[in-house]
């Protein structure tokens, strides 16, 4: 059986699939749920310095199974309230990844410092929230605010330090490469995609935001050519992050250039026990391939295509 | 699986509560719910109070900012509509006792209504604070059911709480379900009285809800989440969470006390 437990610039994992922010992780229970059910490690929900509602309902629209439209607003109880939570997924042994959200490098380095005080194992940083005012995308858009974010971060804290990386921008490996200049330990790429659904009998936007994020099946082959560009770009590790539901899908974001991935709206779809079918799926097909790692995968379709082109 | 509809009835039920009928014609049962959108306010989560054929039903007690709104809402009013979503009622058992508090009775009427139609002999507990507010008490007896009322200041039935009024009924007579809803201090009371006749016994549970789906974790219950594995949980689950009759999650996720 292939070596499923993988290491991200210092992040060290049980299996590649985590439960990517934003899914479950109001609270502790839900975490450790996740973990119980296989996932590698769980991600926090977005954290930010005060308790924070998030937009009205409707938040969310469906399309079939291929995507999932969300407005959530970034809703979280705020750094002071949160802890408790992490604590519960704590202490059911999981591997948490603390998720922030700040609109400057000062209140991203306050945050860095007390999540890391809360005992998580990494920080990931939203700078790619394509639906909040003053968060997000628009902090992290400008390679020169996002190195400067990093960099604030990596300062503060001696953890590894994750940069999710926005679609919604020209040039996704560009801002890759500037938290690898800030100090990154890996990226992750992609948040949703910004989109919106119009209904037609009311006339009017269904979420009430507007706004919206697109994820699931539907943004896959998106998220895989920004993972694909990265890894031409950067050398710290990449989490692939966009519509992955099956081993199959995992492995193509490997291939790629991911060392580890993130699963979502799999999980709303699929219900949690997608992470032990990704699991189990992915050792088989790497035996298949005869890979005896994951490690040994990342990025070979780069190489294969040069190889091709010689 | 959302579609725009529009309101075809409005019935005041109580000085409180009003039922809002609409077409919808996905199949519903009950139990399930549906996500209620007021374009320019909100979605908020309403169990069906009618599920049988196109037309169904919610009946809304005038409580949050939006239900306030909701309730004076007239026919006509275009509205959104998706789900259903959840589980439904286990209908298989002979002998029910419903308990129901308040608005409580919306979801279990519906309930009760098939299970009686399916040839069960069903007893319902029913409270309020005043009689007024009972709420169906005409519907549960026009489908021939047992109604034991109470009233928090005396006007109908036994003065003081449902909860007496059942654990009377759970003396009184040997059911093979109890099925409540209602304030979660009151469910708990009933689930715990349910246990100790030996009867196993259900309980539908209200969360802040937002995707309605099991991923945004507002109505985390638990290990559970109210809208894919609920709302109907069997009382062992509910005794079980840490949540039930203790906190709820507002809208940023901070546990706020029940």
């Amino acid at each position: 059986m292939s070596e499923l437990s993988v290491r991200v610039g210092g992040l060290a994992l049980r299996n590649p699939f985590l439960l990517a922010s934003g899914i479950w992780g109001e609270s502790g229970v839900s975490l450790a749920g996740a973990w119980a059910a296989g996932a590698g490690g769980v991600i926090t929900k977005s954290i930010g310095s005060g308790p924070r509602p998030g937009y009205p309902n409707p938040t969310v629209e469906t399309y079939g199974s291929w995507g999932l439209l969300n407005a959530m607003g970034l809703p979280n109880p705020g750094i002071h309230e949160y802890p408790q939570e992490i604590r519960v997924a704590l202490a059911a042994g999981a591997t948490v990844i603390g998720s922030i959200f700040g609109g400057d490098a000062v209140e991203f380095a306050e945050l860095a410092r007390a999540m890391a005080a809360t005992g998580v194992a990494a920080l990931e940083l939203n700078l790619s929230c394509p639906h909040a005012e003053g968060f997000g995308t628009e902090v992290g858009s400008d390679p020169a605010d996002v190195e400067a974010i990093v960099r604030a971060v990596v300062r503060e804290v001696k953890l590894p330090v994750i940069a999710k990386i926005t679609p919604n921008a020209a040039d996704p490996a560009g801002l890759a490469e500037a938290a690898e200049r800030g100090g990154a330990a890996a990226v992750s790429a992609i948040n949703t995609l910004r989109a919106i659904a119009i209904d037609t009998t009311l006339r009017r936007p269904v979420l009430a935001h507007g706004l919206g994020g697109l994820s699931g099946p539907a943004i896959k082959p998106v998220g895989l050519a920004c993972v694909w560009q990265i890894f031409e770009r950067v050398r710290i590790p990449i989490l692939g992050v966009g519509g992955i539901s099956t081993p199959e899908d995992a492995l193509e974001y490997i291939l790629a250039g991911a060392r580890a991935v993130e699963v979502g709206t799999a999980v709303t779809f699929a219900g949690i026990g997608v992470f032990g079918q990704l699991v189990s799926g992915l050792g088989h097909r790497l035996d298949e391939l005869g890979y005896r790692r994951v490690e040994d995968a990342v990025g070979v379709a780069h190489e294969t295509r040069r190889a091709g082109d010689r | 699986m959302r579609t725009a509809v529009r309101v075809t009835e409005r019935i005041v039920e109580t000085p409180s509560t009003v039922t809002w009928r609409f077409p919808f014609p996905h199949a519903a049962a009950p139990g399930q719910f549906v996500m209620l959108w007021i374009p320019g306010d909100d979605e908020i989560p309403m169990s069906l109070s009618y599920t049988g054929g196109a037309s169904k039903g919610v009946t809304v007690k005038a409580m949050g900012a939006t239900s306030r709104h909701v309730v004076e809402l007239p026919a006509g009013t275009a509205i959104g509509v998706r789900g259903p979503y959840g589980n439904a009622f286990d209908l298989s058992a002979r002998r029910i006792l419903a308990v129901a508090g308040g608005s409580g009775a919306a979801v279990l009427a519906p309930a009760a209504e098939q299970a009686r139609a399916q040839g069960a002999s069903v007893r319902v507990a029913l409270g309020a604070t005043t009689a007024p507010e009972l709420l169906f008490l005409e519907r549960f007896r026009a489908m021939g059911a047992s109604v034991d009322v109470a009233t928090d200041d005396g006007t109908a039935g036994t003065r003081g709480y449902v909860t007496v009024v059942a654990e009377r009924a759970l003396a009184e007579e040997r059911f093979e379900a109890v099925w409540t809803c209602g304030p979660e201090v009151m469910m708990r009371k009933v689930l715990d009285a349910a246990a100790r006749h030996g009867v196993p016994a259900f309980g539908s549970v209200e969360r802040h809800m937002k995707c309605a789906l099991g991923m945004c974790d507002a109505c985390a219950l638990g290990p559970y989440h109210v809208c894919v594995d609920g709302p109907v949980f069997p009382a062992e689950r509910l005794s079980a969470a840490p949540e039930f009759g203790v906190f709820h999650r507002n809208s940023a996720g901070q546990r706020v006390r029940s």
